[in-house]
């Protein structure tokens, strides 16, 4: 029992760090970069995709006994977006606000390939429970990711966090981090400190990572 | 003579102030995966052209001749990607037969589409932004058109960085990311256009 905890643990730290969707596999990059103009975007966003991510693994890992091979892809498109509707329809009711801000890409959930990928590599080929927290994990690093651009981007391209103004009145913001550009910009170098921070952590680890 | 102005205005826009990579954020997968070549690129960017101009044709009859009258506009994500599927399977198989040269170039790059948000995306845009069917069809065309020259530009870019020096980190996706957001930047030069 104990042994299977540690494995579900490892399937969610999976997600958050070592498999991060957006840092590590660099999946899903169009909604990463539209809707990162603010932390608040980003966060609704990776929450909205987390709940797709969940409810269409645990479907996929339901059904994937019944799923014929060939036919797998489409029926994994129709599960998710069957999910993507249903956050389409609840967040117009109850968030229209953050509906209107991110707009096209609600619908777009369905062609993010983080959550195709997750139903192909993982959903298919595991039972529910492992499923659910993987969609989980690669959920809340999605999130963790967004938000972190997200926070980026509105300090210097509108000098403030969470829509709380952080930076000093003179402070001029950049008015360029908020438009497209700054979107790969930021993406890219952050992707860049990632990649040397890992790569400083497996060196100095060196071989002792695995035990 | 006034909406032939308005027509090539809308065009432009398309193509340079509203490119769907630089200003817009749709189909940077493809756009970031596949630019390693230009030969590659501009296959890519052939086939997307393909469908998104068909798709836009397509979801636009499905939304307002079925969907609506149906009173079942909510569908219409689950709609548009099965016509997207759909469209792609039946455009490979068309392919295959009618043209094996333009098939054989297209390749594996066909299926892929399906996927790629700029295509329902376009369809999307179609419906939220309320255009009719020319304009639906000419903004799937002239979009697509856009993304052709900002991944086959990209992949130009990208054919240079290869022998340069790059720091280990950024190597790969890093720098390209940087390399479009200097892009970026100068697309929106364009801006002042339209």
């Amino acid at each position: 029992m104990s042994e299977e905890k540690k494995s579900l643990g490892k399937v969610l730290v999976n997600g958050i760090l070592s498999e991060n969707p957006t840092f590590r596999l660099v999946l899903g990059t169009c909604p990463t970069l539209a809707v990162t103009t603010s932390a608040v975007n980003g966060l609704g966003m990776g929450a909205a995709a987390t709940f797709v991510l969940v409810g269409s693994n645990i479907v996929v890992s339901l059904l994937r006994k019944f799923i014929p091979d060939n036919v797998r892809i489409p029926s994994f498109i129709v599960i998710i977006c069957t999910f993507v509707t249903m956050v389409q329809l609840l967040m117009q009711a109850y968030l229209p606000s953050l509906y209107e801000s991110l707009g096209i890409f609600i619908p777009l959930i369905v062609v993010n390939c983080i959550i195709l990928a997750r139903a192909e590599a993982f959903a298919s080929k595991n039972p529910v429970v492992a499923s659910a927290v993987d969609g989980f994990g690669m959920g809340i690093g999605f999130t963790l990711a967004l938000t972190l651009i997200g926070v980026i981007r509105e300090i210097i391209g509108s000098g403030s966090a969470f829509g709380i103004r952080i930076m000093s009145q003179g402070y001029e913001p950049m008015l360029i981090f908020v438009l497209a550009s700054g979107g790969f910009l930021t993406y890219g170098l952050l992707l860049g400190v990632f990649n040397a921070v890992v790569n400083r952590i497996g060196r100095s680890k060196g071989e002792g990572e695995g035990a | 003579m006034n909406g032939i102005v308005n027509v090539l205005l809308f065009m432009v826009s398309c193509v340079f102030t509203n490119n769907f990579i630089f200003s817009k954020f749709l189909g940077c997968c493809p756009f970031l995966g596949v630019s390693n070549k230009v030969e590659t690129a501009a296959s890519m960017g052939l086939a997307v052209t393909f469908v998104m101009t068909i798709a836009s044709l397509f979801s636009y009859m499905v939304y307002h001749w079925i969907l609506v009258p149906l009173g079942l506009t909510f569908m219409e994500t689950i709609a548009f990607i099965l016509v997207i599927a759909a469209l792609v399977q039946f455009v490979e198989m068309f392919l295959k037969k009618a043209s094996p040269s333009l098939y054989g170039a297209l390749g594996i790059y066909l299926p892929l589409i399906t996927t790629n948000c700029a295509v329902l995306g376009v369809a999307t845009l179609n419906v939220s932004e309320g255009y009719n069917l020319f304009y639906s069809v000419l903004n799937g065309a002239f979009s697509a058109i856009g993304f052709l020259v900002a991944i086959v530009l990209m992949a130009g870019v990208r054919e240079r960085l290869e022998g340069s020096k790059i720091p280990e980190c950024m190597k790969g996706f890093p720098i390209s990311l940087v390399t479009a957001g200097l892009m970026a930047m100068a697309f929106m030069g364009f801006s002042g256009l339209v």
